[in-house]
Protein backbone atom coordinates (compact mmCIF):
# COMPACT_ATOMS: atom_id res chain seq x y z
CA UNK A 1 0.00 0.00 0.00
CA UNK A 2 1.50 3.89 -1.04
CA UNK A 3 1.42 6.15 1.81
CA UNK A 4 -0.93 8.49 0.23
CA UNK A 5 -3.54 5.33 0.36
CA UNK A 6 -2.92 4.74 3.63
CA UNK A 7 -3.63 8.27 4.43
CA UNK A 8 -6.72 7.81 3.02
CA UNK A 9 -7.74 4.92 5.21
CA UNK A 10 -6.55 6.52 7.56
CA UNK A 11 -8.67 9.98 7.28
CA UNK A 12 -11.69 7.67 6.26
CA UNK A 13 -11.38 5.45 9.59
CA UNK A 14 -10.89 8.50 12.18
CA UNK A 15 -13.53 10.14 10.32
CA UNK A 16 -15.67 7.94 10.87
CA UNK A 17 -14.52 7.47 14.53
CA UNK A 18 -15.43 10.54 14.81
CA UNK A 19 -18.86 10.89 13.16
CA UNK A 20 -19.77 8.38 15.88
CA UNK A 21 -19.42 10.73 18.71
CA UNK A 22 -22.45 12.94 18.47
CA UNK A 23 -24.61 10.32 18.12
CA UNK A 24 -23.40 8.50 21.11
CA UNK A 25 -23.95 11.76 22.79
CA UNK A 26 -27.84 12.29 21.07
CA UNK A 27 -28.32 8.62 22.61
CA UNK A 28 -27.46 9.91 25.82
CA UNK A 29 -29.71 12.77 26.03
CA UNK A 30 -33.04 11.13 26.76
CA UNK A 31 -31.60 8.99 29.31
CA UNK A 32 -30.07 12.38 31.08
CA UNK A 33 -33.36 14.52 30.56
CA UNK A 34 -35.38 11.10 32.34
CA UNK A 35 -32.79 10.74 35.44
CA UNK A 36 -32.90 14.90 35.84
CA UNK A 37 -36.24 15.07 36.34
CA UNK A 38 -36.62 11.99 38.51
CA UNK A 39 -34.08 13.33 40.47
CA UNK A 40 -35.39 16.74 41.01
CA UNK A 41 -39.01 14.88 41.76
CA UNK A 42 -37.93 12.83 43.59
CA UNK A 43 -38.46 14.57 46.72
CA UNK A 44 -42.12 15.01 46.35
CA UNK A 45 -42.29 11.44 45.33
CA UNK A 46 -40.87 10.66 49.04
CA UNK A 47 -43.80 12.63 51.04
CA UNK A 48 -46.59 12.07 48.93
CA UNK A 49 -47.71 8.59 47.08
CA UNK A 50 -48.53 7.97 43.67
CA UNK A 51 -52.16 7.53 43.78
CA UNK A 52 -52.55 10.40 46.24
CA UNK A 53 -50.56 13.08 43.64
CA UNK A 54 -52.41 11.86 40.67
CA UNK A 55 -56.12 11.12 42.05
CA UNK A 56 -56.67 14.29 44.46
CA UNK A 57 -58.22 17.08 43.19
CA UNK A 58 -56.76 20.01 45.38
CA UNK A 59 -54.21 22.14 44.08
CA UNK A 60 -53.15 24.57 47.08
CA UNK A 61 -49.07 24.68 46.11
CA UNK A 62 -48.09 26.66 49.90
CA UNK A 63 -50.51 24.47 52.11
CA UNK A 64 -48.71 21.52 50.79
CA UNK A 65 -51.87 19.97 49.04
CA UNK A 66 -50.42 18.49 45.61
CA UNK A 67 -53.26 17.10 43.46
CA UNK A 68 -52.42 16.79 39.72
CA UNK A 69 -55.79 15.62 38.85
CA UNK A 70 -57.33 18.61 37.38
CA UNK A 71 -53.95 19.36 35.64
CA UNK A 72 -54.59 15.74 33.86
CA UNK A 73 -57.91 16.25 33.62
CA UNK A 74 -57.35 19.23 31.75
CA UNK A 75 -54.61 18.41 29.59
CA UNK A 76 -57.08 15.07 28.80
CA UNK A 77 -59.96 17.14 27.55
CA UNK A 78 -57.82 19.50 25.44
CA UNK A 79 -56.19 17.10 24.09
CA UNK A 80 -58.88 14.73 23.17
CA UNK A 81 -61.44 17.44 21.74
CA UNK A 82 -58.69 18.82 19.59
CA UNK A 83 -58.00 14.82 17.88
CA UNK A 84 -62.05 14.19 17.43
CA UNK A 85 -61.71 17.59 15.32
CA UNK A 86 -58.97 17.06 13.53
CA UNK A 87 -59.02 13.15 13.34
CA UNK A 88 -61.48 13.23 10.59
CA UNK A 89 -61.07 16.04 8.92
CA UNK A 90 -57.24 14.88 7.98
CA UNK A 91 -58.09 11.65 7.02
CA UNK A 92 -60.81 12.82 4.67
CA UNK A 93 -58.26 15.71 3.52
CA UNK A 94 -55.28 12.79 3.23
CA UNK A 95 -57.56 10.57 1.50
CA UNK A 96 -58.25 13.31 -1.13
CA UNK A 97 -54.78 14.29 -2.02
CA UNK A 98 -53.66 10.82 -2.29
CA UNK A 99 -56.65 9.34 -4.30
CA UNK A 100 -58.26 11.96 -6.40
CA UNK A 101 -56.46 14.59 -6.33
CA UNK A 102 -55.02 15.89 -9.47
CA UNK A 103 -51.04 15.85 -9.22
CA UNK A 104 -51.10 19.88 -9.96
CA UNK A 105 -53.55 20.32 -7.11
CA UNK A 106 -50.93 18.57 -4.64
CA UNK A 107 -48.42 20.48 -5.50
CA UNK A 108 -49.90 23.59 -5.08
CA UNK A 109 -51.63 22.03 -1.66
CA UNK A 110 -48.53 20.65 -0.12
CA UNK A 111 -47.17 24.08 0.39
CA UNK A 112 -49.75 25.46 2.27
CA UNK A 113 -49.72 22.55 4.68
CA UNK A 114 -45.86 22.76 5.39
CA UNK A 115 -46.73 26.64 5.63
CA UNK A 116 -49.46 25.57 8.25
CA UNK A 117 -46.65 23.19 9.95
CA UNK A 118 -44.41 26.37 10.50
CA UNK A 119 -46.09 28.89 11.70
CA UNK A 120 -45.31 29.30 15.22
CA UNK A 121 -47.40 28.08 18.13
CA UNK A 122 -47.56 32.02 19.54
CA UNK A 123 -49.46 32.96 16.25
CA UNK A 124 -51.67 30.57 17.24
CA UNK A 125 -52.27 31.57 20.72
CA UNK A 126 -53.20 35.04 19.27
CA UNK A 127 -55.55 33.70 16.59
CA UNK A 128 -57.47 32.26 19.37
CA UNK A 129 -57.84 35.19 21.46
CA UNK A 130 -58.43 37.14 18.63
CA UNK A 131 -61.35 34.96 16.94
CA UNK A 132 -61.92 31.49 18.53
CA UNK A 133 -62.88 33.18 22.03
CA UNK A 134 -65.11 35.83 21.25
CA UNK A 135 -66.63 33.69 18.99
CA UNK A 136 -67.23 31.36 21.77
CA UNK A 137 -67.95 34.25 24.37
CA UNK A 138 -70.83 35.97 22.22
CA UNK A 139 -71.94 33.24 20.01
CA UNK A 140 -71.33 29.44 21.19
CA UNK A 141 -71.68 29.55 24.59
CA UNK A 142 -74.96 31.79 24.36
CA UNK A 143 -76.24 28.76 21.85
CA UNK A 144 -75.53 26.05 24.32
CA UNK A 145 -77.06 27.57 26.83
CA UNK A 146 -74.17 28.78 29.08
CA UNK A 147 -71.95 31.26 29.60
CA UNK A 148 -68.50 31.33 29.21
CA UNK A 149 -65.61 33.93 29.03
CA UNK A 150 -64.42 31.78 26.10
CA UNK A 151 -61.28 30.64 27.65
CA UNK A 152 -62.06 27.38 27.49
CA UNK A 153 -61.39 23.37 26.65
CA UNK A 154 -63.06 24.46 23.69
CA UNK A 155 -61.14 27.06 22.69
CA UNK A 156 -57.67 25.42 23.54
CA UNK A 157 -59.25 22.10 21.04
CA UNK A 158 -60.19 24.20 18.24
CA UNK A 159 -57.01 26.08 18.52
CA UNK A 160 -54.85 22.39 18.78
CA UNK A 161 -56.99 20.55 16.24
CA UNK A 162 -55.43 23.71 13.65
CA UNK A 163 -52.08 22.74 14.80
CA UNK A 164 -52.19 18.51 14.41
CA UNK A 165 -53.78 19.25 11.13
CA UNK A 166 -49.90 19.18 9.05
CA UNK A 167 -49.07 16.50 11.24
CA UNK A 168 -51.49 14.31 10.47
CA UNK A 169 -52.15 15.00 7.08
CA UNK A 170 -48.79 14.49 6.08
CA UNK A 171 -48.41 11.52 7.76
CA UNK A 172 -51.65 9.47 6.77
CA UNK A 173 -50.49 10.73 3.30
CA UNK A 174 -47.63 8.89 3.49
CA UNK A 175 -49.12 5.93 5.27
CA UNK A 176 -51.54 5.58 1.95
CA UNK A 177 -48.83 6.27 -0.53
CA UNK A 178 -47.01 2.91 0.58
CA UNK A 179 -50.55 1.15 -0.14
CA UNK A 180 -49.51 -1.35 -3.39
CA UNK A 181 -50.93 0.15 -6.39
CA UNK A 182 -51.93 -3.65 -7.56
CA UNK A 183 -54.16 -3.70 -4.70
CA UNK A 184 -56.04 -0.61 -5.96
CA UNK A 185 -55.96 -1.92 -8.66
CA UNK A 186 -57.40 -5.31 -8.35
CA UNK A 187 -60.38 -4.19 -6.68
CA UNK A 188 -61.46 -2.08 -9.08
CA UNK A 189 -61.22 -4.73 -11.89
CA UNK A 190 -63.57 -6.15 -9.67
CA UNK A 191 -66.25 -3.53 -10.32
CA UNK A 192 -65.35 -1.61 -7.00
CA UNK A 193 -65.66 1.95 -7.55
CA UNK A 194 -62.85 4.34 -6.74
CA UNK A 195 -64.69 5.17 -3.17
CA UNK A 196 -65.57 1.70 -1.97
CA UNK A 197 -62.07 1.09 -3.03
CA UNK A 198 -60.48 3.24 -0.58
CA UNK A 199 -63.27 2.54 1.96
CA UNK A 200 -62.89 -1.56 2.12
CA UNK A 201 -59.14 -1.52 0.56
CA UNK A 202 -56.74 1.48 1.01
CA UNK A 203 -58.44 2.43 4.57
CA UNK A 204 -58.03 -1.55 5.77
CA UNK A 205 -54.24 -1.96 4.26
CA UNK A 206 -53.48 1.99 5.66
CA UNK A 207 -55.12 1.48 8.81
CA UNK A 208 -52.08 0.35 11.28
CA UNK A 209 -50.19 3.64 9.53
CA UNK A 210 -53.48 5.77 10.16
CA UNK A 211 -53.56 4.41 14.21
CA UNK A 212 -49.71 5.67 14.63
CA UNK A 213 -50.49 8.77 12.93
CA UNK A 214 -52.74 9.82 15.37
CA UNK A 215 -51.28 8.38 18.18
CA UNK A 216 -47.96 10.83 17.03
CA UNK A 217 -50.55 13.74 16.77
CA UNK A 218 -51.93 13.15 20.34
CA UNK A 219 -48.70 13.35 21.59
CA UNK A 220 -47.76 16.60 19.74
CA UNK A 221 -50.99 18.37 21.34
CA UNK A 222 -50.59 16.56 24.47
CA UNK A 223 -46.92 18.78 24.83
CA UNK A 224 -47.96 21.63 23.25
CA UNK A 225 -47.70 24.63 25.47
CA UNK A 226 -47.59 28.46 24.33
CA UNK A 227 -50.59 28.21 22.59
CA UNK A 228 -52.83 26.28 24.78
CA UNK A 229 -51.76 28.38 27.96
CA UNK A 230 -52.86 31.10 26.15
CA UNK A 231 -56.53 30.21 25.28
CA UNK A 232 -57.32 27.99 27.88
CA UNK A 233 -57.81 29.93 30.83
CA UNK A 234 -55.78 28.52 33.69
CA UNK A 235 -58.45 27.87 36.08
CA UNK A 236 -57.25 24.65 38.32
CA UNK A 237 -60.86 22.76 38.45
CA UNK A 238 -61.71 19.48 36.86
CA UNK A 239 -63.55 20.71 33.78
CA UNK A 240 -67.11 19.35 33.14
CA UNK A 241 -68.27 20.83 30.15
CA UNK A 242 -66.00 22.22 27.24
CA UNK A 243 -67.07 25.35 27.91
CA UNK A 244 -65.46 25.58 31.28
CA UNK A 245 -61.42 26.49 32.06
CA UNK A 246 -58.91 23.96 32.27
CA UNK A 247 -55.26 24.30 33.05
CA UNK A 248 -53.10 21.56 31.04
CA UNK A 249 -49.73 20.32 32.41
CA UNK A 250 -47.60 22.20 30.10
CA UNK A 251 -49.47 25.19 31.21
CA UNK A 252 -49.26 24.29 34.98
CA UNK A 253 -45.15 24.62 34.15
CA UNK A 254 -44.92 27.18 32.19
CA UNK A 255 -46.89 29.51 34.00
CA UNK A 256 -45.00 28.59 37.60
CA UNK A 257 -41.74 28.20 36.43
CA UNK A 258 -40.15 31.44 37.56
CA UNK A 259 -41.98 31.72 41.17
CA UNK A 260 -41.48 28.43 41.95
CA UNK A 261 -37.91 28.73 43.46
CA UNK A 262 -38.96 29.91 47.13
CA UNK A 263 -40.67 26.77 47.64
CA UNK A 264 -38.48 23.55 47.41
CA UNK A 265 -41.07 21.18 47.48
CA UNK A 266 -42.90 23.15 45.08
CA UNK A 267 -40.18 22.65 42.90
CA UNK A 268 -40.16 19.36 43.20
CA UNK A 269 -44.18 19.18 41.88
CA UNK A 270 -43.42 20.61 38.97
CA UNK A 271 -40.60 18.89 37.97
CA UNK A 272 -42.97 16.03 38.62
CA UNK A 273 -45.45 17.26 36.33
CA UNK A 274 -42.46 17.77 34.21
CA UNK A 275 -41.71 13.77 34.46
CA UNK A 276 -45.31 12.88 34.01
CA UNK A 277 -45.63 14.86 30.25
CA UNK A 278 -42.30 13.27 29.48
CA UNK A 279 -43.13 10.16 30.29
CA UNK A 280 -46.33 10.12 28.54
CA UNK A 281 -44.56 11.66 25.27
CA UNK A 282 -42.55 8.99 25.49
CA UNK A 283 -44.86 6.16 25.16
CA UNK A 284 -46.92 7.54 22.93
CA UNK A 285 -43.45 8.27 20.48
CA UNK A 286 -42.21 4.71 20.92
CA UNK A 287 -45.82 3.38 19.85
CA UNK A 288 -46.45 4.80 16.96
CA UNK A 289 -42.68 4.80 15.45
CA UNK A 290 -42.94 1.26 16.64
CA UNK A 291 -45.78 0.50 14.06
CA UNK A 292 -44.58 2.92 11.43
CA UNK A 293 -41.18 1.46 11.21
CA UNK A 294 -42.78 -2.15 10.74
CA UNK A 295 -45.06 -1.04 7.94
CA UNK A 296 -42.54 0.83 6.26
CA UNK A 297 -40.48 -2.42 6.74
CA UNK A 298 -42.98 -4.46 4.92
CA UNK A 299 -43.62 -2.32 2.30
CA UNK A 300 -39.67 -1.90 1.64
CA UNK B 1 -75.87 1.11 -8.60
CA UNK B 2 -76.56 4.90 -8.20
CA UNK B 3 -76.99 4.63 -4.66
CA UNK B 4 -73.19 3.58 -5.28
CA UNK B 5 -72.66 6.27 -7.16
CA UNK B 6 -74.04 8.71 -4.91
CA UNK B 7 -72.17 7.46 -1.57
CA UNK B 8 -68.58 8.43 -3.46
CA UNK B 9 -70.07 11.90 -3.98
CA UNK B 10 -71.11 12.29 -1.05
CA UNK B 11 -67.89 11.24 0.44
CA UNK B 12 -65.97 13.09 -1.92
CA UNK B 13 -67.83 16.51 -1.21
CA UNK B 14 -66.85 15.54 2.77
CA UNK B 15 -63.14 15.05 1.35
CA UNK B 16 -63.27 18.41 -0.25
CA UNK B 17 -64.59 20.40 2.13
CA UNK B 18 -61.82 18.58 4.90
CA UNK B 19 -59.74 20.22 2.72
CA UNK B 20 -61.26 23.67 2.60
CA UNK B 21 -61.30 23.41 6.15
CA UNK B 22 -57.89 23.09 6.88
CA UNK B 23 -56.57 25.52 4.46
CA UNK B 24 -59.45 27.72 5.14
CA UNK B 25 -58.10 27.52 8.88
CA UNK B 26 -54.43 28.72 7.38
CA UNK B 27 -55.74 31.93 5.93
CA UNK B 28 -57.82 32.70 8.83
CA UNK B 29 -54.86 32.51 11.28
CA UNK B 30 -53.08 34.96 8.33
CA UNK B 31 -55.66 36.72 7.47
CA UNK B 32 -56.78 37.52 11.89
CA UNK B 33 -53.22 38.25 12.67
CA UNK B 34 -52.70 40.52 9.44
CA UNK B 35 -56.17 42.37 10.02
CA UNK B 36 -55.32 43.43 13.67
CA UNK B 37 -51.79 44.12 13.69
CA UNK B 38 -51.72 46.32 10.53
CA UNK B 39 -52.54 49.03 11.93
CA UNK B 40 -49.73 49.27 14.52
CA UNK B 41 -47.39 48.09 12.61
CA UNK B 42 -44.87 50.99 11.51
CA UNK B 43 -40.90 51.28 11.27
CA UNK B 44 -40.53 52.61 14.68
CA UNK B 45 -41.13 48.75 15.60
CA UNK B 46 -38.78 47.43 13.53
CA UNK B 47 -35.64 49.94 14.28
CA UNK B 48 -35.86 50.79 17.60
CA UNK B 49 -35.69 49.58 21.27
CA UNK B 50 -38.55 49.64 23.49
CA UNK B 51 -38.52 53.11 25.34
CA UNK B 52 -38.84 53.41 29.00
CA UNK B 53 -42.94 53.10 29.75
CA UNK B 54 -43.48 50.91 26.56
CA UNK B 55 -45.22 48.45 27.88
CA UNK B 56 -47.59 51.39 29.82
CA UNK B 57 -47.88 52.34 25.79
CA UNK B 58 -45.19 54.41 25.51
CA UNK B 59 -42.87 54.72 22.90
CA UNK B 60 -40.56 52.25 21.03
CA UNK B 61 -40.15 49.08 19.08
CA UNK B 62 -39.31 45.48 19.56
CA UNK B 63 -35.64 45.45 17.81
CA UNK B 64 -34.57 43.69 20.85
CA UNK B 65 -36.93 40.95 20.02
CA UNK B 66 -35.56 40.79 16.64
CA UNK B 67 -32.37 40.67 16.64
CA UNK B 68 -32.53 38.50 20.10
CA UNK B 69 -34.25 35.92 18.16
CA UNK B 70 -31.83 36.32 15.65
CA UNK B 71 -29.16 35.93 17.39
CA UNK B 72 -30.31 33.18 19.19
CA UNK B 73 -31.50 30.78 16.19
CA UNK B 74 -28.23 31.45 14.19
CA UNK B 75 -26.30 30.40 17.31
CA UNK B 76 -28.20 26.97 17.87
CA UNK B 77 -28.48 26.54 13.96
CA UNK B 78 -24.52 26.62 13.88
CA UNK B 79 -24.05 24.52 16.87
CA UNK B 80 -26.96 22.26 15.75
CA UNK B 81 -25.18 21.39 12.13
CA UNK B 82 -22.00 20.69 13.57
CA UNK B 83 -23.73 17.93 16.01
CA UNK B 84 -26.17 16.94 12.69
CA UNK B 85 -23.92 16.90 9.74
CA UNK B 86 -21.75 13.95 11.50
CA UNK B 87 -24.69 12.24 12.97
CA UNK B 88 -26.52 12.00 9.48
CA UNK B 89 -23.42 11.08 7.33
CA UNK B 90 -22.64 8.10 10.58
CA UNK B 91 -26.47 6.91 9.90
CA UNK B 92 -25.52 7.12 6.45
CA UNK B 93 -22.14 5.62 5.44
CA UNK B 94 -20.30 4.33 8.54
CA UNK B 95 -22.65 2.39 10.34
CA UNK B 96 -22.15 -0.96 8.36
CA UNK B 97 -24.98 -3.40 8.75
CA UNK B 98 -25.19 -3.14 12.28
CA UNK B 99 -28.76 -2.33 14.35
CA UNK B 100 -27.01 0.76 16.09
CA UNK B 101 -28.32 3.22 13.28
CA UNK B 102 -32.09 1.71 13.49
CA UNK B 103 -32.02 2.35 17.39
CA UNK B 104 -30.79 6.08 17.30
CA UNK B 105 -32.72 6.67 14.62
CA UNK B 106 -35.35 5.71 16.79
CA UNK B 107 -34.07 7.78 19.57
CA UNK B 108 -34.17 10.69 17.79
CA UNK B 109 -37.44 10.26 16.41
CA UNK B 110 -39.14 10.29 19.77
CA UNK B 111 -36.37 13.44 20.75
CA UNK B 112 -38.08 15.49 18.07
CA UNK B 113 -41.57 14.77 19.67
CA UNK B 114 -40.34 15.53 23.11
CA UNK B 115 -42.40 19.14 23.80
CA UNK B 116 -39.85 21.92 24.04
CA UNK B 117 -41.02 22.99 27.24
CA UNK B 118 -39.30 19.77 28.55
CA UNK B 119 -36.14 21.09 26.64
CA UNK B 120 -36.28 24.21 28.25
CA UNK B 121 -36.91 22.91 31.62
CA UNK B 122 -33.78 20.09 31.15
CA UNK B 123 -31.23 23.12 30.55
CA UNK B 124 -32.44 25.35 33.57
CA UNK B 125 -32.02 22.19 35.77
CA UNK B 126 -27.90 22.22 34.57
CA UNK B 127 -28.12 25.88 34.93
CA UNK B 128 -29.42 25.16 38.79
CA UNK B 129 -26.49 22.93 38.85
CA UNK B 130 -23.79 25.06 37.52
CA UNK B 131 -25.00 28.19 39.61
CA UNK B 132 -25.85 29.90 35.55
CA UNK B 133 -28.15 32.99 35.07
CA UNK B 134 -30.56 33.30 32.16
CA UNK B 135 -28.32 34.24 29.21
CA UNK B 136 -28.05 34.67 25.79
CA UNK B 137 -25.63 31.38 26.04
CA UNK B 138 -28.05 29.65 27.86
CA UNK B 139 -30.89 29.91 25.28
CA UNK B 140 -28.43 28.84 22.69
CA UNK B 141 -27.88 25.89 24.30
CA UNK B 142 -31.19 25.04 24.56
CA UNK B 143 -32.72 25.84 21.35
CA UNK B 144 -29.99 23.67 19.53
CA UNK B 145 -30.54 20.78 22.05
CA UNK B 146 -34.01 20.92 20.79
CA UNK B 147 -33.45 21.79 16.85
CA UNK B 148 -30.27 19.35 16.78
CA UNK B 149 -32.70 16.17 16.33
CA UNK B 150 -34.86 17.53 14.01
CA UNK B 151 -31.74 18.90 11.57
CA UNK B 152 -30.47 15.60 12.14
CA UNK B 153 -33.76 13.46 11.31
CA UNK B 154 -34.18 16.25 8.40
CA UNK B 155 -30.82 15.39 6.57
CA UNK B 156 -31.11 11.56 7.50
CA UNK B 157 -33.92 11.56 5.40
CA UNK B 158 -32.46 13.64 3.01
CA UNK B 159 -28.95 11.38 2.27
CA UNK B 160 -31.20 7.96 2.55
CA UNK B 161 -32.85 9.31 -0.49
CA UNK B 162 -29.16 9.54 -2.63
CA UNK B 163 -29.84 6.41 -5.37
CA UNK B 164 -27.73 3.86 -4.22
CA UNK B 165 -26.29 2.97 -7.63
CA UNK B 166 -24.36 6.97 -7.44
CA UNK B 167 -22.96 5.63 -3.94
CA UNK B 168 -22.00 2.27 -5.58
CA UNK B 169 -20.44 3.98 -8.83
CA UNK B 170 -18.58 5.50 -6.27
CA UNK B 171 -17.11 3.02 -3.92
CA UNK B 172 -16.47 0.99 -7.35
CA UNK B 173 -14.24 3.17 -8.63
CA UNK B 174 -11.42 3.13 -5.39
CA UNK B 175 -13.12 5.81 -3.45
CA UNK B 176 -12.94 5.25 0.55
CA UNK B 177 -16.12 5.87 2.44
CA UNK B 178 -14.88 9.12 3.45
CA UNK B 179 -14.55 10.35 0.35
CA UNK B 180 -17.40 9.18 -1.24
CA UNK B 181 -19.56 11.34 1.27
CA UNK B 182 -17.71 14.34 0.80
CA UNK B 183 -17.70 14.48 -3.01
CA UNK B 184 -20.86 12.82 -3.83
CA UNK B 185 -23.43 12.07 -0.98
CA UNK B 186 -23.01 16.21 0.58
CA UNK B 187 -23.35 16.84 -3.01
CA UNK B 188 -26.46 15.01 -4.11
CA UNK B 189 -27.97 16.03 -0.49
CA UNK B 190 -27.18 19.81 -0.30
CA UNK B 191 -30.53 20.95 -1.60
CA UNK B 192 -32.30 18.75 0.80
CA UNK B 193 -29.63 19.97 3.37
CA UNK B 194 -30.63 23.58 2.91
CA UNK B 195 -34.20 23.00 3.76
CA UNK B 196 -33.23 20.98 6.54
CA UNK B 197 -31.21 23.75 8.03
CA UNK B 198 -34.28 26.41 6.75
CA UNK B 199 -36.94 24.25 8.70
CA UNK B 200 -34.88 23.78 11.60
CA UNK B 201 -34.09 27.53 12.20
CA UNK B 202 -37.31 28.25 11.41
CA UNK B 203 -38.49 25.93 14.48
CA UNK B 204 -35.89 27.52 16.62
CA UNK B 205 -37.01 31.55 15.66
CA UNK B 206 -40.47 30.31 16.22
CA UNK B 207 -40.72 28.42 19.38
CA UNK B 208 -40.93 30.73 23.13
CA UNK B 209 -41.72 27.60 25.50
CA UNK B 210 -38.04 26.19 25.42
CA UNK B 211 -36.37 29.67 26.41
CA UNK B 212 -38.87 31.05 29.16
CA UNK B 213 -36.96 30.37 31.75
CA UNK B 214 -33.28 29.68 29.49
CA UNK B 215 -32.56 33.05 28.02
CA UNK B 216 -34.15 35.75 29.86
CA UNK B 217 -35.89 38.61 29.13
CA UNK B 218 -34.28 42.12 28.32
CA UNK B 219 -35.25 45.25 26.46
CA UNK B 220 -31.88 45.58 25.38
CA UNK B 221 -29.80 44.31 22.46
CA UNK B 222 -27.48 41.55 24.00
CA UNK B 223 -23.81 42.75 23.67
CA UNK B 224 -22.42 39.61 25.04
CA UNK B 225 -23.24 35.98 25.32
CA UNK B 226 -23.54 36.04 29.11
CA UNK B 227 -26.57 38.71 28.36
CA UNK B 228 -30.11 37.67 28.84
CA UNK B 229 -31.91 38.16 25.57
CA UNK B 230 -35.53 38.63 24.35
CA UNK B 231 -37.44 36.75 21.67
CA UNK B 232 -39.72 38.01 19.38
CA UNK B 233 -42.51 34.56 20.50
CA UNK B 234 -41.79 35.84 23.82
CA UNK B 235 -42.22 39.74 22.89
CA UNK B 236 -45.36 38.64 21.62
CA UNK B 237 -46.87 37.02 24.69
CA UNK B 238 -45.78 39.37 27.24
CA UNK B 239 -47.16 42.51 25.45
CA UNK B 240 -50.77 40.41 25.21
CA UNK B 241 -50.57 39.91 29.04
CA UNK B 242 -50.45 43.58 29.44
CA UNK B 243 -54.14 45.29 30.48
CA UNK B 244 -53.38 48.27 27.42
CA UNK B 245 -55.23 47.90 24.70
CA UNK B 246 -52.30 49.29 22.85
CA UNK B 247 -49.47 47.16 23.91
CA UNK B 248 -51.85 44.70 23.14
CA UNK B 249 -52.33 46.04 19.38
CA UNK B 250 -48.41 45.90 19.19
CA UNK B 251 -48.30 42.14 20.13
CA UNK B 252 -50.65 41.51 16.74
CA UNK B 253 -48.14 44.14 14.95
CA UNK B 254 -45.47 41.53 16.32
CA UNK B 255 -47.13 38.65 15.40
CA UNK B 256 -47.34 39.78 11.99
CA UNK B 257 -43.38 40.27 11.60
CA UNK B 258 -42.77 36.62 13.03
CA UNK B 259 -44.98 35.40 10.10
CA UNK B 260 -43.12 37.57 7.89
CA UNK B 261 -40.09 36.06 9.10
CA UNK B 262 -41.46 32.33 8.79
CA UNK B 263 -42.72 33.26 5.28
CA UNK B 264 -39.60 34.45 3.84
CA UNK B 265 -38.06 31.54 5.42
CA UNK B 266 -40.06 29.15 3.92
CA UNK B 267 -39.71 31.17 0.25
CA UNK B 268 -35.99 30.94 0.60
CA UNK B 269 -35.90 27.40 1.43
CA UNK B 270 -37.43 27.06 -2.22
CA UNK B 271 -35.82 29.26 -4.32
CA UNK B 272 -32.46 27.94 -2.78
CA UNK B 273 -33.25 24.31 -3.09
CA UNK B 274 -34.43 25.23 -6.63
CA UNK B 275 -31.02 26.70 -7.71
CA UNK B 276 -29.36 23.98 -5.82
CA UNK B 277 -30.82 21.10 -7.84
CA UNK B 278 -28.96 21.75 -11.40
CA UNK B 279 -25.98 19.67 -9.26
CA UNK B 280 -27.80 16.68 -8.84
CA UNK B 281 -27.41 13.77 -10.63
CA UNK B 282 -30.92 12.66 -10.58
Amino acid sequence: MSSSTKRRYLKDKIAGKCMMIPAIIISFLLFAIFSLLLIHSEQILSMYSLPDLILSSSWKPLAGDFGFFPFIMGTVWVTCLAMIISIPISIFSAVYLSEYAHPKIRKIIQPFIDLLAGIPSVVFGLFGIILIIPVIRDYLAPMAGTTSSGYSVLAGGLVLSIMVFPILISIIYEVLGTVPMEMREASLTLGANKWETIKKVVLRKAYPGIIAAIILGFSRAFGETMAVLMVVGNVAIVPSSVFDPAYPIPALIANNYGEMMSVPIYDSALMFAALILFVMVVAFNVASKYVLIKIKRRTA
Amino acid sequence: MNLRKREEQLFKAIMLLSLLVVIASLFAVFATVIIRGAPSLSIEMLTQVPKGGYYLGGGGGILNAIVGSLYLSIGAIIIAFILSLPMALYLNQYSGKSKIPEIIRMILEVSTGIPSLIYGVFVFLIMIQVGARASLFWGIITVAVFITPILTRGMDEIMQTVPIKLKEASLALGTTRYETLVQVIIRQALPGMLTAVILAFGRGIGDAASVLFTAGYTDSIPTSLGDPVATLPLAIFFQLSTPIPEVQQRAYASAIILLAIVLLLSAVSRILSRRFMKYVIK
